[in-house]
């Protein structure tokens, strides 16, 4: 009787990049479900499109580079990165800019770098950004949200897709009526205009703890990155490093001058600081490596993320935060190799 | 902090030690031919002592150790020699190996061995490690290291302090823990022999926190000799906890040095297997020619653990169990993370086997295909070595040798945990193990590159001094000749 | 004001960071010293010029090339191209050729006279031997260079393959 050998270990757990990036994406829903309740059903259509965008980038890219379609098909990553890219996005944004935005995620920032664990960069981040720089205007005009006390303009899922679609409204509203600037973005301009802070934050978009809406929308995002801790798809350093960082910084500048700077709180709860620290600084493929160096990794996009809220000229951080950190993983990684069994440090 | 550090690594695994510890140590059948490969132990091969033809006894030393290390071998039955020839063996993975192969004549006759029995108390730390070297007593907890090799090397001022490895790890492995359930009071007689032969101040027994009945068993057999210098303590259940290295970090929290043994931090570690081999041998006279084997897995109809006599074909050990199920696929000897797969079961137990997995696809679960590593950290969370498993995996393709020895290839200690946890179902063990030729062979000539360099320059030094100084000679002959001119 | 405040302190704070990180690291090695490091330092000449260290100096003097070491082969032109920031390029054939395995030097003793000569000729000191007593080789310590191989009257020296490095 003969066997077939193979080398050890002869038993390994069941697992496989596909499970990981199911769970990720389950993990977003809550965060998606409560968008759509404050936003609408814009995002639900973004996905779908960002989706299939995706995925035919992604087949193309793989018959390019002549490899195998279904296992990467399959894996997931792909609408990971849709999703990601897409929860960025102004839920009405036309859909040339979902597409063209994750076509250049995936086949540019991803498969120009060799696909799957090989991309330096974030690629949703990348996506995010080229649609930033070449289409501000458009990336700018978000909704308010729907409930409170706020003035909002339901749209019906025939209405909505038309609008990203067709990018006509129906005859009954124009577009200045149905969109508003981000809670970040507002603060922004206000504080521009030589309001003060409690002036600035007087504006209905403003909830209690910061952008109103985006307040329970983080809540769940913070929920669903609290499931992936304890599956262990993510751990722990770099969500707790950006966040504290962001928290540092905050305070710090809140307490020299509160007039002028918005409180840590405000910056926790708005914007994509707790989607950033979950969901985007987590991707592993673009992140350092060692538990030090992802907590200096973590620390450095939320410094850079405050810093690009408050003084640079965008509204958001996030996105250019994470890839500028990306771009300094390898030096981290250098000076963060662990300190190995048996040597002295 | 190491013993945390040490925590932070490792797996849980979930063990598949309960079908063969449900049933006592039962001994295995007595088969008509024993193969006992010379090759057997760690070091050099053992030199025969016996031709072919010859009548032996059970217990008759038939092959003495070759000088440096190496370790006696005992006939296991009484018989005829009928032949030393290669055979094929399981430590060389089926290839053949030179050994000695008895006839078995059924009738046990014993070898005279009464000197043998001694009361070690009585002599001398040295005279100890001999005798337990006559016993053909090795490491029997996977590597079969000779244990007096060991002891000897190890033998310091003060007397290292004596740690006996109880913490089997492996999910499929349980002899030692039927071992300590059952003949608990032989362990501690070996123990105490140890701690006469090094001088040792004292002996910890470590033991698994998943295993009450042993850790009971082994609790009275302490208490009973009442010895003060042996104590027991209980390691977490973490894979690969009974690792040396890993073991002595959780026990004294301190670290062996990578190019170190551990005696240099004043620690030598046995198997408690190894101890109770050495308690028969002291005891009753009996050297190291029988062993425990956990035969387990789905591919047999019956697990359990056998008193097996070295040499015993694998083949006579799974009909004990009641042969093959249909759905057996694997056949490994050792655990599941670190065992060798074998292609057939014609192979003799050696003194290194511990376990014999007939594993089904039940127990394998086929490997997923092969995706890119998506550096998800899984690995080196896990990796008992602190290395990064990931980074490794990176430098290899191109191999990049300064990032590998730079990230600890050499360190690697083949556990199999990272390959365990990988998402990506990369054989990442499969290829360090392949690499670390490699790279010794890169580092190798890099040092010799190095001293070549350094003998050049020397040489051309000298050149240049000698040069100099023969210059200086020449205007020194010079001068006097010049001088009533000037 | 506190906006140009803190931009400087951050700022000074990160440049303080990058300085102590690269504090450490190694200062002044000159560029023949990081050549010579990658030259496999045989001390054959094959390269025309004394041996690794001359050619070494040679090439941060702008005055060889790259691909003039046989034994590197092309591993070491590529990592030479690679310091030197040139196109990398085959070995010249002008330079020799060396063997596939690395080979040492083997005095038959029968018929060595012991008249020195190879002594004198291996740049690393490998051999060993008195004035007319029997020479030998010191096989860990040759680098195979063959520089040995003609002074030899008898022809005496011959290549063996090198011994497995033992561990
Ligand atoms: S576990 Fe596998 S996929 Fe994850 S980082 Fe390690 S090698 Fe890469
Ligand atoms: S096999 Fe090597 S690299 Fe992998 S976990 Fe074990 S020691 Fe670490
Ligand atoms: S050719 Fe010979 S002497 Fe010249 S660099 Fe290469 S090994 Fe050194
Ligand atoms: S012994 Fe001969 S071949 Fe070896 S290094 Fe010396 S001169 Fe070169």
């Amino acid at each position: 009787m003969t066997f077939p050998t193979a080398p050890a270990p002869h038993v390994v757990a069941h697992d496989s990049v596909g499970r990981v990036m199911r769970i990720v994406i389950y993990a977003l829903l809550p965060t998606v479900a409560l968008h759509v309740v404050f936003f609408g059903a814009g995002l639900l259509v973004q996905i779908v499109l960002g989706a299939a965008t995706a995925l035919i980038s992604e087949a193309l890219a793989l018959r390019l580079r002549r490899k195998p379609l279904e296992p990467f098909l399959k894996d997931g990553s792909a609408i990971v990165t849709a999703m990601l890219l897409a929860l960025c996005l102004p839920p009405l944004a036309p859909w040339w800019l979902v597409v063209s935005g994750t076509a250049f995620a995936v086949l540019l920032a991803k498969h120009l770098y060799g696909g799957l664990g090989a991309n330096p960069f974030n690629p949703a981040m990348v996506g995010y950004a080229v649609l930033l720089v070449s289409f501000p205007v458009q990336l700018l005009q978000w909704l308010p949200p729907a409930g409170m006390d706020i003035e909002h303009v339901k749209l019906s899922i025939g209405e909505t897709i038309q609008a990203i679609l067709t990018g006509s409204l129906p005859s009954r509203l124009t577009w200045d009526a149905v969109t508003s600037p981000t809670p970040l973005d507002a603060l922004r301009t206000n504080l521009k205009m030589g309001m003060t802070m409690a002036e600035a934050q007087a504006a209905p978009i403003f909830g209690t703890l910061g952008g109103r809406g985006w307040e329970w929308i983080n809540v769940a995002t913070l929920a669903g990155g609290l499931a992936l801790l304890q599956l262990r798809i993510i751990r722990w350093h770099i969500p707790v490093a950006m966040l504290s960082a962001i928290v540092v910084c905050a305070s710090l500048m809140y307490m020299i001058d509160p007039g002028t700077y918005a409180g840590p709180i405000f910056h926790l709860t708005s914007g994509a600081s707790v989607l950033g620290a979950f969901f985007i600084a987590t991707d592993p493929i673009s992140a350092a490596t060692s538990d030090r160096g992802r907590l200096i990794y973590g620390a450095g996009i939320g410094v850079l993320t405050y810093v690009i809220r408050t003084w640079g000229g965008y509204p958001d951080g996030v996105a250019f935060a994470v890839l500028l950190m990306n771009l300094s993983v390898p030096l981290i990684d250098r000076y963060t190799i662990p300190r190995i069994y048996g040597h002295a440090r | 902090m190491t013993a945390r550090e040490l925590l932070a690594g490792g797996l849980r695994i979930e063990a598949h030690k309960q079908r063969s510890t449900k049933a006592p140590i039962r001994a295995a059948s007595l088969v008509e031919r024993y193969v006992i490969p010379l090759d057997q132990h760690s070091g050099l091969p053992a030199v025969p002592l016996v031709k072919p033809a010859d009548r032996v006894r059970m217990w008759q030393p038939i092959a003495q150790p070759a000088p440096g290390i190496s370790a006696w071998l005992h006939a296991p039955v009484s018989g005829e020699v009928i032949a030393i020839e290669p055979r094929p063996a399981p430590h060389r993975m089926g290839a053949p190996t030179l050994s000695i192969v008895i006839a078995n004549d059924g009738r046990d006759e014993r070898f005279d061995n009464a000197a043998a029995i001694v009361s070690f108390e009585q002599i001398s730390p040295n005279e100890a490690c001999e005798h337990i070297a006559r016993g053909g007593i090795v490491g029997l907890g996977g590597a079969a290291f000779p244990t007096a090799n060991k002891l000897e090397s190890s033998l310091c001022e003060n007397g290292p302090q004596l740690l006996l490895n109880g913490a089997e790890c492996e999910p499929y492995i349980s002899c030692d823990e039927v071992l300590m359930r059952e003949r608990a009071e032989d362990i501690v007689f070996g123990a105490r022999a140890l701690l006469h032969a090094l001088c040792s101040p004292n002996c910890t027994i470590a033991i698994e926190d998943d295993v009450p009945e042993a850790q009971a068993a082994l609790r009275q057999a302490v208490d009973k000799a009442a010895d003060p210098r042996v104590r027991i303590k209980v390691v977490p259940a973490i894979y690969p906890a009974g690792g040396e290295r890993q073991l002595i970090a959780t026990v004294f929290d301190a670290e062996v040095p990578h190019d170190g043994l551990p005696a240099d931090i004043g620690v030598v570690c046995q198997n408690v297997g190894t101890a109770a081999a050495i308690a028969r041998w002291i005891r009753d006279g009996q050297p190291l020619v029988s062993r425990i084997v956990t035969v387990t897995g789905d591919g047999v109809r019956e697990a359990g653990n056998w008193e097996t006599r070295i040499g015993t074909p694998f083949s006579s050990l799974i009909a004990d169990c009641g042969g093959y199920t249909e759905r057996m696929s694997r056949l490994i000897m050792g655990g599941s993370m670190m065992g060798t797969s074998l292609s057939h079961d014609d192979l003799p137990v050696v003194k290194a086997t511990n376990c014999i997995i007939a594993a089904s696809a039940l127990d394998l679960q086929p490997r997923g295909l092969e995706m890119p590593c998506i550096r998800c950290g899984n690995c080196s969370q896990v990796c008992p070595a602190f290395l990064l498993p990931q980074q490794l995996h990176w430098y290899l393709q191109p191999f990049d040798g300064g990032q590998l020895a730079r990230h600890g290839l050499l360190d690697c200690i083949e556990c199999g945990c990272c390959d365990y946890v990988c998402p990506s179902q990369i054989p990442l063990v499969e290829r360090f193990r392949e690499a670390k030729p490699l790279l010794t062979r890169e580092l190798d000539a890099h040092l010799s590159a190095h001293a070549a360099r350094a003998r050049f320059l020397a040489r051309n030094e000298r050149l240049a001094r000698l040069e100099a100084e023969h210059r200086a000679k020449l205007a020194e002959k010079r001068r006097p000749k010049n001088e009533p001119t000037s | 004001m506190i906006t140009a405040l803190v931009t400087i302190v951050v700022l000074a704070a990160l440049a303080g960071v990058a300085s102590v990180a690269t504090a450490g690291a190694p200062r002044e090695i000159s560029l023949a010293d990081r050549i010579d490091a990658l030259l496999p330092q045989t001390q054959c000449r094959r390269c025309t010029f004394e041996g690794c260290r001359p050619y070494a100096e040679a090439i941060a003097r702008g005055a060889a090339d790259i691909n003039q070491c046989p034994p590197g082969g092309e591993r070491t032109a590529k990592a030479l191209a690679g310091l030197m920031g040139v196109e990398p390029k085959p070995v010249g054939k002008e330079f020799g050729v060396v063997p596939d395995h690395p080979a040492v030097a083997f005095i038959e003793e029968d018929a060595c006279i012991g008249c020195t000569k190879c002594i004198q000729a291996c740049p690393v000191d490998a051999i060993v031997g008195a004035s007319r007593h029997m020479h030998t080789v010191i096989a860990a310590d040759c680098t195979g260079c063959e520089l040995c191989i003609p002074p030899c009257p008898v022809d005496c020296i011959v290549m063996r393959p090198a011994p497995a490095v033992a561990r």
